[in-house]
């Protein structure tokens, strides 16, 4: 059985062929995670978070006001998207059956694959171009906007994930249905909603081509959300592009403390949807 | 009130999911203060049957009624009936436990009453109907635990209980102990016995043995037509029809 | 309005009325901000409108601001070949890792490496390009193209100057960021990929590897394509890493080693500082033919994987 002999020998190269694949697909990680942690942590010090950054160089010096921009942004993003994004997908939850539903998830799905640059654009259109100047404001509207499709798909399945039996159990009893939505579906949803947000944010937290002429970047502490503000990312972009030595080390120590930020967010998202979401009881 | 009136009253009552009709041309009533078993195989509309008693056989997209139910001489379909105050007339125990997951075994059983805005001290409200599901015993003592942290059998009574805190008039009961073991449902069965004095009971059940030993009067339903509704000693020793015969000395179904 | 009349007795309550009406417009503020955006872009590009010919900016090669010449084909050629090159290395990566994780691999492993996929999901664009320009471009510099191009020199695409910047770092760079939304969308389509199928082949004596060939790999074709466009979609618009690699250069080569732009770079570079509403005009047209890309890629890819749940019927 010369044929059959091969045929176990192609099903065993196979087995290989795609245990590679992983391992392939891994080793890029590993490298950038050992990497940005070994050459980042050299410049990690107390005041990297709390210091104004110094010209090329001065040495000491920090990120404090990129951070901290970053966290603004955030913030700002969070006013436009949040609502936006979690309420279109309670809707998606709720009433998102019938055609005009379907319509809409569609759109979100095609909208979560638009370019986050391409919002930035739009950002620059609907703030900057009216205010004539670069602002915090426009920057978080970008991010806002950016939160919204994928924010509405994550809430959609999330809230979904709330039996259905609960909301038969308190329309049961008498109780409207916007009342059985917000106090029994949406509160037995709270978990899977806080982790769709946190996502969200991890997400925006990471954009940097939107930032790029919409916040712009700023030397100092901006709080004035009519001014250009200084992120994490667009300022790693900077210090990386710079050709001097001591401002590449910067960039990895700022990009260290991203994926601190990042990864942080990511984990208690992943935390909480483990041990927050009620399953169906059987 | 003077003990067997009809307390519901259906009148051609048919009800359609999208093209089909699941119940065509149902009439019979139901006393009250008595136990009213529905049965019949898997598909023939007792459950839709029920979910007509409190409307909630219209949330489902697609689903429409005709004919009517008078529950004490008024229409529940009619145009100045809200659903939701109807519910509250008339209350519903599910197939399967759902108490709310967020809550605790005590807010579970005056969510009823807190949802609909009914403000004050609930504990005494949630004792007495703790009390009349009989499960005060098991849990007077963690009140304030999740309401999940109970067994199967003591949520589906936690679920009674729930009902019964907004004081409905009807308690219509879904399959009630197709997901409890046997002593559960023997307790559930002894529940309906001592809530009959209090409520209207309907209740949809697969297991004869279970309508035989807990209702008063049952109906049997076939492909959404009622073949024949009477005293349940009657259905069960001498039924009229020849289809209910089958069915309950196990011929089909 | 359709949710709403979707139950014949329409709710009473003042309270429910209004929550229905408020969620249906919590749900058109998803069509408002795709309106906003095709609004926005429209505005920006409007003073092109009439000076430029659209054939004449998506056609022409010379991008040169200062002397009013917009031609976006440099780009439109960086963005096509940098994607497709990540395509090309991403697409059997991703197959044979997501064909691992669903019909090989032992079931404590599967978490594992989806939460690694998951990671390298989740690191933010700038990073992969800090990464790219400091780690990977000094390595395709040293060793992978003078490799390439001894071995493969007398192919056009692996001759000229070895830099490390170019296409080909770019395409490598996206081709990274692009696995995981490759392979997590084809996780998800093998997935519903009947167990029956693959048990039938079995029954008929065939090894895993031809249940998986004969059975399962024909049954997922169309969704395979879709995470394939998924993957393109996400590839043509990254705009931090590439920008970090490609060498930024407005020029139609050839060669893999060669420098090059693409769509999302320039705007990058050029969106902050561009003076005249011409140049602004022009590069808000190149956002509007990406945003047409990207649309167009992720509706098809949409569809399709969309088709092949409903088809076997266990979607979720």
């Amino acid at each position: 059985m010369k044929l059959l002999a091969r045929r176990r020998a192609v099903n065993a190269a196979m087995t290989v062929v795609t245990g590679l694949a992983v391992v392939v697909a891994l080793v890029p990680l590993a490298l950038l995670l050992w990497l940005v942690v070994s050459k980042g942590a050299a410049g990690l010090s107390w005041t990297f978070f709390t210091h104004l950054p110094t010209p090329v160089g001065e040495p000491g010096g920090g990120v404090g006001n990129a951070l901290l921009g970053t966290l603004y942004l955030v913030g700002l993003a969070c006013l436009v998207g949040l609502p936006l994004g979690v309420g279109a997908g309670v809707f998606l939850a709720e009433r998102g059956d019938g055609r005009f539903g379907s319509a809409i998830r569609f759109t979100a799905e095609v909208l979560s694959g638009v370019p986050s640059i391409v919002v930035g654009i739009v950002a620059y259109g609907l703030v900057v171009v009216p205010m004539r100047r670069f602002s915090a404001l426009a920057g978080g509207v970008a991010l806002g906007l950016l939160m919204v499709p994928t924010l509405a798909r994550t809430t959609e399945e999330l809230v979904r994930l709330v039996p259905g039996s609960l909301r038969e159990a308190s329309l049961a009893l008498g109780v409207p249905q916007w009342k059985t939505s917000l106090r029994i579906v949406l509160r037995t949803a709270l978990g899977g909603i806080v982790t769709a947000v946190l996502l969200a944010i991890a997400r925006a937290a990471g954009e940097t081509a939107p930032l790029l002429f919409t916040a712009l970047n700023n030397q100092y502490w901006n709080f004035a959300p009519d001014q250009p503000t200084a992120s994490l990312t667009v300022q790693i972009y900077n210090y990386a592009i710079s050709p001097y030595a001591d401002w590449h080390q910067k960039a990895w120590t700022a990009a260290l403390v991203l994926l601190l930020l990042v990864g942080a967010l990511n984990l208690t998202a992943r935390f909480l949807t483990r041990s927050g979401l009620p399953r169906e009881q059987r | 009130m003077t003990a067997p009136a009809d307390k519901i009253a259906v009148e051609r009552l048919t009800a359609i999911f999208g093209k089909t009709e699941v119940l065509r041309s149902v009439t019979t009533s139901i006393p009250a203060m008595s136990v009213t078993a529905i049965i019949g195989p898997s598909g023939c509309g007792k459950s839709t049957f029920l979910r007509c008693l409190n409307r909630m056989h219209e949330l489902t997209p697609g689903a429409r009624v005709e004919g009517s139910i008078l529950l004490d001489g008024q229409d529940v379909q009619g145009r100045d009936v809200d659903p939701v105050h109807l519910r509250r007339r008339v209350g519903m125990v599910f197939q399967r436990p759902n108490p709310f997951p967020t809550m605790s075994v005590l807010d579970n059983v005056s969510s009823g009453l807190r949802l609909n805005g009914i403000k004050g001290d609930h504990q005494a409200t949630v004792e007495q109907c703790l009390r009349q599901a009989a499960l005060w015993d098991e849990v007077k003592d963690r009140l304030r635990a999740p309401a999940i942290s109970l067994s199967g059998g003591q949520q589906q009574r936690l679920c009674i209980a729930r009902a019964l805190a907004v004081a409905p008039e009807v308690l219509l009961m879904d399959e009630p102990t197709s997901a409890l073991d046997p002593i559960a449902t023997a307790k559930v069965e002894d529940l309906i016995h001592e809530l009959k004095a209090r409520y209207t009971i309907v209740i949809v059940t697969h297991n004869m043995q279970q309508a035989a030993r807990v209702s008063d009067q049952t109906a049997f339903l076939y492909m959404g037509e009622l073949v024949e509704v009477g005293a349940t000693e009657q259905i069960f020793t001498n039924p009229r029809e020849p289809r209910t015969e089958d069915y309950v000395t196990g011929k089909f179904g | 309005m359709d949710a709403l009349s979707a139950s014949p007795h329409r709710p009473r309550n003042l309270g429910d009325r209004l929550w229905g009406a408020g969620l249906v417009a919590l749900g058109g503020a998803v069509a408002v901000v795709a309106g906003v955006i095709v609004l926005a872009l429209g505005r920006l590009t409007t003073p092109l409108v009439g000076r430029v010919h659209l054939l004449e900016f998506i056609k022409g090669q010379d991008w040169d601001p200062v002397a009013s010449s917009f031609g976006a084909l440099p780009f439109i050629y960086g963005t096509l070949v940098t994607s497709l090159l990540a395509i090309a290395v991403a697409l059997p990566i991703s197959v044979g890792l997501a064909i691992f994780m669903v019909e090989i691999a032992p079931g404590r492993l599967r978490p594992v490496v989806s939460f690694l996929i998951e990671t390298l999901a989740a690191i933010p664009s700038v990073v992969y390009g800090l990464w790219g320009l400091f780690v990977l471009v000094p390595w395709l510099r040293e060793s992978v193209e003078p490799a390439l191009a001894g071995a493969f020199g007398f192919l056009p695409l692996f001759q000229g100057p070895q830099i490390g910047l170019g296409f080909l770092a770019a395409g490598l760079i996206l081709a990274v960021m692009i696995l995981p939304t490759i392979a997590s969308v084809t996780i998800e389509v093998l997935k519903t990929v009947p167990v029956t199928l693959r048990e039938a082949a079995l029954v008929l004596g065939a090894t895993r590897w031809e249940a998986i060939r004969l059975a399962v790999l024909p049954h997922a074709r169309a969704g395979m394509l879709g995470a394939t466009l998924l993957g393109l979609g996400r590839a043509l618009g990254e705009t931090m890493a590439v920008t970090m690699v490609i060498g930024n250069t407005p020029e139609i080569r050839t060669s893999l080693f060669a420098t090059g732009y693409t769509l999302p770079a320039v705007i990058a570079n050029e969106f902050a500082e561009a003076t005249s509403g011409e140049h602004v005009a022009a590069l808000a047209g190149l956002a509007l033919v990406l945003f047409g890309l990207s649309i167009l890629l992720n509706a098809v890819a949409r569809l399709l994987v969309q088709a092949v749940k409903a088809a076997t019927g266990s979607v979720g």
